[in-house]
């Protein structure tokens, strides 16, 4: 590869640069000027389109073989990485998710559970079909015992929910006959006495109403009870819970 | 000044067509134009040299580009194209720097 110095031209050997090249300068279109021409053409032509291959393609068009193959083996490598890492992520997503389903449907029992126990207990609300048995007692003869045969009558006939006056019927309920006339759990009742009942309205009302029952009763001491079916009755005395003093839960089984 | 001419006219040339280099081309390419780039200082230095002839600026032009694709060729056929191009770019580089310094030494005295 040598250079294009080989035979000089000898009457011009005494130019200045300058003026040698200002003499070239001058177009002279003979055959090897114009075939000189159009190389140079063809550089600034090759020139340009490397130039603007490089700038158009990826790195990856004008790699050699070997090359492409290592950037293949990296990329297939971190595919499996990623592969493995998004497996794992997936089965931590169906842990987390079967994880929360469980917890929901805990929490969903363990609500309606309270709901339940609530009440049963006298610490929640309650509404519900039933009945309003309401006593009339102006001459304010009633006695414990009547209170406590109605409260015992419509638990027989299947009240979930009773409430007396402004107080909640539980399971430790208690009537007394006081000074001033029967006490629920030691609060006083004025009349008119009203038991309200939730339960199946229809059997509440009958199982009142059968000769000699509770209506009777009442009636044969000089009050007069009614008893009023109703669609909606709502029961809403409620009672503090009280945390058992003895009593501890036993191991289930 | 025909050269000169040329030379503008292909990269006009070149900035308008926006060609695709073909595949086979694109490895030999950038050393043939780092070829083609020595040929011409070369050419401009013997011009300057009082030395310039045609016939041997064509030669020298031709030769050096089919050369320099050859050795990258041949590199690329021994599994060393790489480095083998990079050694070309290295001596035509050298070969660059030789000729525009006597380049700059005719017209600027320094």
């Amino acid at each position: 590869m040598t250079g294009p110095r080989g035979t000089g031209h000898a009457a011009r050997h005494e130019l200045t640069g300058r003026a040698r090249l200002r003499s070239a300068l001058v177009p002279r279109a003979n055959q090897r000027q114009i075939l000189a021409g159009a190389l140079c053409a063809l550089l600034g032509f090759a020139g340009v389109t490397q130039v603007q291959s490089r700038d158009e393609d990826s790195v990856l068009e004008s790699a050699r073989q070997s090359d492409l193959v290592q950037i293949l083996d990296a990329q297939s490598q971190l595919a499996d990485r990623l592969e493995d890492e998004l497996a794992g992520l997936e089965s931590s997503y169906d842990d987390l998710l079967t994880d929360g389903n469980k917890q929901q449907t805990a929490l969903e029992q363990a609500r309606e559970r309270r709901e339940a126990l609530g009440i049963l207990a006298g610490t929640l609300g309650a509404r519900g079909p039933g009945v309003d048995l309401v006593v009339v007692d102006p001459e304010r003869r009633a006695s414990a015992i009547r209170i406590l045969g109605a409260i015992e009558e419509l638990r027989n006939a299947g009240a979930e929910v009773i409430q007396v006056n402004d107080v909640r019927v539980v399971a430790s309920t208690y009537v007394l006959d006081g000074d001033d006339g029967p006490e629920v759990d030691g609060i006083g009742l004025d009349p008119p006495y009203v038991l309200r009942a939730i339960g199946d309205a229809e059997t509440l009302a009958t199982a009142m109403g059968i000769p000699g029952g509770v209506i009777d009763s009442f009636a044969n001491d000089g009050m007069s009870a009614t008893v009023v079916p109703r669609v909606e009755v709502v029961v809403d005395a409620l009672r503090t819970p009280s945390a058992p003093e003895y009593a501890r839960p036993a191991e289930a089984g | 000044m025909i050269a000169a001419i040329g030379l503008l006219l292909g990269v006009g040339l070149g900035l308008l067509v926006q060609p695709e280099v073909p595949t086979w081309l694109q490895p030999y390419l950038p050393i043939a134009v780092v070829a083609a780039l020595d040929a011409t200082f070369g050419g401009l230095r013997a011009l300057l040299d009082g030395i310039f002839d045609d016939r041997v600026f064509v030669v020298s032009f031709l030769s050096n580009v089919v050369i320099a694709a050859l050795v990258v060729f041949l590199g690329d056929q021994l599994g060393v194209g790489g480095q083998l191009s990079t050694g070309v770019v290295v001596v035509l580089g050298i070969r660059i720097f030789a000729n525009v310094a006597a380049i700059r030494r005719h017209l600027l005295k320094a």
